[in-house]
């Protein structure tokens, strides 16, 4: 389109209007309502709060958008990120928990994602070690309820549904943490090494 | 002295035709039919591949007295927001009534190749039993079928080459489907079969592939294990296409060993993808044998990569020509890919989390990825933020831009360190990039970003719009502007009558329009349904939001024309209208 047509059409808009332009006012009604009302993403948002309302950890969602093809979006609907943060390490990661099927998975994709760290299996205990400076971090989670357990000690579902996030903890900080035993998860329990 | 189209008149027909032979593209056939009746008429008895951009703008009956000689048609059907949810299934692009036609016009059908069609297991067994020489079926995006049909497919095909399956849900009859190919089936070239969530049988997959020694494409899906791909792998060194399955495993396995072996034998493989189950990075350096000679590799399935990971495979591959990753990669692994991949033509970064939690790539990978790679022509970007400033870096970067698509996960987000609407960064693109075809905008836009497409945008054939623009104006300056605009699909935008109706005859140069949730009335819709009679104007009102009522200002919530030679269409369903 060349400017001057740009020109043309602007002009005729301070003359009073295209020609065609519909109104939703009564005949003989000066004011001229302009049609294009602007469809704002947060208006879309509200009408899809109310869906959203019962789903409590999702976002509002708008159909279509982000525009993924359906194949794509279902292979991503078993999507639960949680933090995972290294003491000592300045920087957080994100490990989606729904592709891991267990605790050894878990373990390997955290190794692999701080690559100083490798697994070291001692009497049982799950444990990483950085080879550099022979630390151990033992893997916690904090649950639904707040509170900072071991990882491992439940079924691995019933880990996967209560973990919010993910804390790879120096072991001599881990004195003290609670862990799942069958009658009362309460800090102040010991581990044994 | 005689004039050059009279010389041209004393051609015989055989002289053509073996011109029009070395035409390939059907535009280029198009324009040929187009000259004089003579041409026209060996250019239709010659033709024999057909492409039917809406398989609802002509009929199977006329295609066939057209091009009598067609044996390879390619057909599209719904609109491409059926993609995203936007269009019920059942909406139509049903393929039966053309394989139908083509059966009793004793049609020698050798390929089809559908998109978004609606195929059943009754199409696939007639397309099984009444083409003899059928050899290629390619199925992207389609739904219907069952495994049944490809069993039928496996069964009476006796020259298949290409069984190519993308992206479909199938449902599964677990009736053993792939050792329904026939001991004497070894002709095929090209097998792909990763989208299936059944289970397959490993030892006749095995044998299919031993026997079939022109087997360059094979992308099995998550049922192969790795044992199974490592003897498969041995069995067919010669392949150039592989898609490795679920490639799930314990990486100190001996299998793991032993596949890095056999990926060592496979020297032609340029092509790779799969990784569909992969939890652990361990496993990738299996493949490295053959990365170096890696022209495309997709590991946008492979949730488990981490950037880290990601980044040390794509090190080995410095001569990617084409790349799919997830945002995993992160701005610093696109970095990576900037100063590795310096052949790189074509990029698709895919969100990981759908809520965009995870999302790790911002405008930065893809300034890097701009500075790095002077070849880039094609990009498909889903980020958390874009800027002004970085777009414009990329349009003076990258000015060879066919393909441009930014999906801002936010879809109004505005430029992320000015706050302005994102118009002057697509506005660069578009002047920068002047052989620019398909567009893709998001992000805070208005009619300014509008007005730039229309006046620089002039190759533009394909351009989609969401929550954009702030006036009719907006929609009409791409109207009149981009001269050579095929595809236009609008959603959630303040364009209305107005815009629509200021240029009817400009649709019939186009192939389509949608536009939803957008300003248009029913009574727009009508008025242009009835001054256009080439046009198929289609409601769609699967939500029962409209009433048949003649309230012509009701708001139209999914309108989808498309110009056609046929007329209405006699199998929409009940939720669409043809006005």
């Amino acid at each position: 389109m060349s400017p001057e047509n740009t020109k043309e059409l602007l002009e005729s808009e301070t003359s009073g209007g295209l020609k065609t332009e519909l109104t939703l006012g009564l005949p003989g009604d000066s004011q001229v309502q302009k049609s294009g009302i602007k469809r704002g993403f947060t208006d879309v948002v509200h009408l899809n709060d109310a869906i959203a309302e019962s789903q409590p950890h999702s976002k509002a969602q708008v159909v279509g958008w982000p525009p993924v093809r359906t194949y794509r979006k279902n292979l991503m609907k078993n999507g639960k990120y949680v933090k995972v943060a290294v003491d000592g390490a300045p920087y957080l990661r994100k490990v989606n928990l729904e592709i891991y099927s267990s605790y050894q998975d878990l373990l390997t994709a955290m190794g692999d994602m701080f690559t100083c760290l490798t697994i070291c299996n001692v009497l049982n205990e799950r444990k990483l070690m950085d080879s550099a400076n022979g630390e151990e971090y033992v893997p916690t989670y904090e649950d639904k309820d707040g509170d900072w357990m071991l990882v491992g000690d439940v079924p691995w579902k019933m880990f996967v549904e209560s973990c919010k996030r993910l804390r790879l903890m120096k072991s001599s900080e881990a004195i003290g943490l609670g862990s799942a035993a069958p009658s009362t998860p309460s800090k102040g329990s010991s581990i044994s090494c | 002295m005689r004039s050059f189209q009279s010389m041209l008149n004393y051609f015989p027909e055989e002289v053509l035709e073996h011109v029009f032979d070395f035409l390939t593209s059907h535009r280029d056939r198009n324009a040929v039919s187009l000259v004089c009746k003579s041409w026209y008429t060996v250019e239709r008895f010659s033709r024999e591949k057909v492409f039917i951009g809406n398989c609802y703008a002509i009929s199977p009956e006329r295609l066939i007295s057209r091009f009598p000689r067609v044996r390879s048609l390619t057909l599209k059907g719904k609109p491409h927001f059926a993609d995203f949810n936007l269009v019920p299934h059942d909406w139509g692009g049903y393929v039966q009534p053309w394989i139908e036609s083509m059966a009793k016009g004793g049609v020698n059908l050798e390929e089809l190749r559908l998109k978004r069609m609606l195929v059943s297991d009754e199409s696939l067994e007639l397309l099984a039993n009444f083409f003899p020489n059928f050899k290629s079926l390619v199925l992207v995006s389609c739904e219907g079928f069952t495994t049944d049909g490809l069993a039928a497919i496996a069964s009476n095909c006796r020259f298949l080459r290409e069984l190519d399956l993308q992206e479909i849900e199938v449902e599964d009859r677990r009736g053993q489907w792939l050792s329904c190919f026939p001991d004497s089936c070894t002709s095929l070239v090209s097998l792909n079969f990763a989208c299936l969530k059944g289970e397959v049988n490993l030892a006749s997959l095995e044998r299919l592939v031993a026997r079939c020694r022109n087997l360059r494409s094979l992308r099995v899906n998550h049922a192969v294990p790795i044992d199974a791909l490592q003897r498969i792998l041995m069995q067919a060194p010669q392949l150039v296409d592989l898609g490795t399955g679920s490639f799930g495993q314990d990486p100190d396995s001996d299998s793991y060993n032993k596949l890095e072996t056999a990926m060592q034998q496979c020297t032609s493989i340029t092509s790779l993808s799969g990784f569909l189950e992969v939890v652990t990075a361990r496993c990738l350096p299996a493949v490295y044998p053959i990365c170096r000679h890696l022209t495309s590799l997709n590991l946008s399935y492979a949730a488990g990569i981490y950037s880290d990971e990601l980044v040390k495979l794509i090190r080995h591959c410095n001569k990617l020509e084409r790349l799919l990753v997830l945002d995993t990669i992160g701005d610093k692994g696109l970095g990576v890919v900037a100063s590795t991949c310096k052949e790189l033509q074509e990029l698709r970064v895919f969100p990981s989390d759908i809520h965009g939690g995870n999302a790790a790539v911002t405008e930065e990978g893809l300034v890097a990825i701009s500075a790095g790679c002077p070849k880039l022509n094609s990009i498909l970007y889903f980020c958390q933020q874009m800027t002004n400033a970085a777009l414009i870096m990329v349009a003076k970067n990258c000015p060879n831009f066919i393909r441009f698509r930014l999906a801002t996960l936010n879809p109004t987000i505005p430029d992320a360190v000015t706050m302005q609407p994102l118009d002057e960064g697509f506005g660069a693109i578009v002047k920068s990039c002047k052989g620019l075809k398909r567009l893709s905008v998001s992000g805070l836009l208005t009619d300014q970003l509008f007005l730039y497409i229309g006046i620089y945008a002039e190759q533009l054939e394909m351009l989609s719009i969401a929550f954009a623009g702030d006036s009719d104006k907006g929609m009409f300056y791409v109207l009149n502007g981009c001269k050579k605009l095929k595809k236009l699909e609008i959603r959630d935008s303040p364009f209305g009558d107005v815009a629509l109706l200021e240029d009817m005859g400009k649709y019939e140069t186009m192939r389509s329009l949608w536009m939803s949730s957008c300003e248009v009335t029913l009574g727009a819709c009508k008025t242009l349904a009835q001054k256009m009679p080439r046009l198929n104007v289609e409601i769609i009102n699967d939500s029962d939001q409209m009433e048949a009522s003649d309230d012509d200002k009701q708001r139209v919530e999914k309108m989808y024309l498309y110009r056609t030679l046929v007329g209405p269409r006699k199998d929409a369903p009940d939720f669409v209208w043809t006005l």
